[in-house]
């Protein structure tokens, strides 16, 4: 039924391409699908930095102007992982950034999805699951300084795959994971310094 | 005429009939014959509009995009879903997808299949946990002993709604006494009554704007209406009947939603309204599977069935109301328990308001919004199933966590109306005691 409801809408999408590159005589593609109308998209490597540029960017505000800000002004309102459920507490950056991504994965538009995962998750939902996500967070782990690319199959989809270390850069990141019921009991113990996990990018290659 | 053309013109007639009747019973939502094309019986939940194909199907009866979330969303959003659909969007999950597609209500809610339908309107086996939990039992060693059917079964778990089953929150509430020493509802809003009163006995006709004249109701309604809420909200009989011309005696359950939009709201959510919200003619008790009185049997479920007209007496409504229809085990048990006696004592004026328990009380649950605002929900399914959802909403107002854990388990204690102590025991509170000092202990070890 999904394959017929894609059908149908992409039929008038089809029609309103060609239409508008003829009239129009130019079509730059955005994100990583180059081939739709024969014009030269951004590359898949580069969408993938740029968006994690702006992920990592909105995370570091969110810590540096609004967590330690509060923290500053000895506020009582302070981050707290159970946030819907205590007064005067504001959502932890972790989950922060996997409610956004939870919204872009229910957004049709988006066309890529992401994700912040380790191997070792605090949050079963963001364990590492494909043997490339596991493959690139051994990478990265093992080289904080680079990213890591691949490509993967999943369900007969093609996906271009992206994986930044996500680095405890503060003592707080170790001491919390660390003390944390969840934490398994393969869980390390993490120091400053360490990777922690990763940003997953994932763009779908049509 | 021949006998070819005799049996052409019978066989002729009897296709129209077969047709009209088919055309008929699939177009008119009142049409008796209906639920022949029903293709199986339908489930709790939905047989009150089961009629109404067009409430979850498309026209080529396939299952509307939205057919489910557009009466579950808001109660979905509310319970803060622990398996919402957006936590299962990213890709690397399509294996476990593949086994059960989680993210369509109907993989675990399936319709008109009455033999695979169990409580909550799950038609698949009750261990569904199973798929992707296998290896629970590593992470957590006291759940060794426990098997798959048992996750959502046993007071431990629910599938979607967890806001008083999670680990943090048990823990928070370990060692609470069965009754708290404060028991307290929530107060609902109401008007300070000293401040705009004057005394009503004294009101005269004539300052009923719009109220006709000559009648019975003339010494009747307004006595009735004096003293009520509208009186002191100064909701004049013109605010529901109009005025002059546009007089009506008959008052829309349109004319409450102006005002009481958020109670009408959910109480077209639930099974008392559903068939409104369906656009169908008010639900009967008559056509109820619970058991009803006989001699409510063709009373129609509107605003006023509860509120009757004028009074809008809410004691009323939260105890003599349900009872003029319940007639089930439960309902008639009511009078005999504590809560009834409470609920006496509160409306003799013998005990505080809010210490008393209605029916309403637990099925009407006086909700607090975000904005601190309290209301009465009127959908009185929303907290129903699983009965968990009651924890929070209602039981812990009065009781500690443990005991209303204890007795929303225990099938015969809610048979009884809650007339006596729980007989069983769910020990998720003492687990979760456990979990954490183990690890707590562990944390200390260098
Ligand atoms: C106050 C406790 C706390 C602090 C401080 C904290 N985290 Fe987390 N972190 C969590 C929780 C809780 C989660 C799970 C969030 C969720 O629900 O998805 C999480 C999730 C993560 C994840 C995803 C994998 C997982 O464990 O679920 C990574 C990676 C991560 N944090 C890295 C960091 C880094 C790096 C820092 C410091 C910049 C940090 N965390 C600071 C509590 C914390």
């Amino acid at each position: 039924m999904k394959k017929l409801w894609s059908l149908r809408a992409c039929l008038p999408v089809a029609l309103m391409a060609t239409f508008l590159s003829v009239l129009v005589g130019c079509g730059g593609g955005t994100g990583g699908n180059s081939e739709a109308n024969g014009k030269p998209g951004i590359p898949h490597k580069q969408f993938a930095d740029a968006v994690h540029a702006v992920m990592m960017a909105d995370r570091t505000v969110y810590a540096q102007h609004v967590v330690d800000r509060l923290k500053a002004q000895e506020s009582v309102v302070k981050p707290d992982e159970y946030w819907h459920d205590e007064d005067g507490t504001i959502p932890l950056p972790a989950q922060m950034f996997r409610m956004g991504a939870e919204l872009v994965s229910e957004n049709e538009e988006a066309g890529f999805s992401y994700s912040l995962k380790s191997k070792w998750p605090l949050n079963e939902q963001n364990k590492a699951n494909s043997d490339l996500e596991v493959a690139g967070l051994d990478y990265v782990t093992a080289n904080p300084e680079e990213n890591f690319y691949g490509e993967e199959e999943l369900a007969g989809v093609n996906y271009y795959t992206a994986v930044y270390a996500d680095v405890a850069v503060a003592g707080a990141c170790s001491n919390c994971h660390n003390s944390h019921a969840n934490r398994g009991d393969d869980y390390p113990e993490f120091k400053t310094g360490d990777v922690m996990g990763g940003v997953i990018i994932r763009i779908p290659m049509r | 005429m021949s006998q070819t053309a005799i049996t052409f013109y019978i066989w002729l007639c009897l296709s129209g009939v077969a047709l009209w009747f088919a055309a008929y019973s699939m177009l008119d939502d009142n049409a008796v014959s209906k639920s022949l094309l029903l293709p199986g019986k339908t489930s709790h939940g939905h047989y009150q509009i089961e009629m109404k194909c067009s409430a979850c199907h498309t026209t080529s009866m396939g299952i509307k995009k939205d057919a489910c979330l557009d009466c579950h969303e808001a109660e979905l959003k509310l319970s803060n879903d622990t398996h919402a659909a957006k936590k299962f969007n990213d890709p690397t999950n399509v294996e476990r997808l593949a086994t059960l597609d989680v993210r369509e209500c109907t993989a675990c809610h399936r319709e008109h299949v009455p033999d695979q339908t169990r409580k909550m309107g799950l038609t698949i086996p009750t261990d569904y946990c199973f798929h992707c939990h296998q290896d629970v039992q590593e992470q957590r060693p006291s759940h060794r002993e426990f098997a798959f059917d048992s996750c959502s079964t046993a007071g431990c778990h629910n599938y979607h709604d967890n806001r008083a089953l999670y680990e943090k929150f048990l823990l928070q509430h370990t060692q609470e006494p069965d009754l708290l020493d404060d028991p307290q509802l929530p107060l609902r809003l109401l008007l300070d009554r000293k401040a705009t009163s004057d005394d009503p006995t004294s009101r005269r006709k004539d300052q009923l704007v719009g109220a006709p004249d000559g009648e019975d109701g003339e010494i009747k309604i307004p006595h009735d209406w004096h003293g009520s809420a509208h009186d002191f909200a100064g909701t004049t009989c013109a605010a529901c009947h109009g005025e002059g011309q546009s007089w009506s005696d008959n008052v829309s359950m349109d004319s409450c939603a102006n005002c009481h939009d958020r109670q009408f709201e959910s109480f077209i959510r639930g099974r008392h309204g559903m068939r409104i919200q369906a656009g169908l003619s008010p639900m009967v008790p008559g056509a109820a599977r619970l058991p009803m009185k006989q001699s409510a049997a063709h009373d129609q479920l509107t605003c006023m069935s509860c509120h009757t007209a004028h009074q809008y007496d809410t004691r009323r409504a939260a105890v003599d109301a349900c009872l003029q229809c319940h007639n089930d085990e439960h309902s008639l048990a009511y009078k005999r328990s504590a809560h009834y006696r409470g609920w006496q004592d509160e409306i003799r004026g013998e005990a505080a308001p809010g210490t008393g328990v209605s029916c309403a009380t637990c099925h009407l649950p006086r909700m607090v919004d975000e904005k601190g605002n309290t209301f009465v929900e009127h959908n009185q399914n929303d907290n129903l199933r699983p009965n968990e959802k009651m924890l929070r909403e209602v039981c812990m107002h009065c009781h500690g966590l443990g005991f209303s854990i204890d007795s929303l388990a225990d099938e015969s204690l809610i048979d009884r109306c809650f007339q006596g102590t729980p007989k069983k025991h769910v020990d998720s509170i003492g687990m979760a005691q456990r979990w954490f000092e183990a690890k707590q202990k562990k944390k200390k070890r260098p």
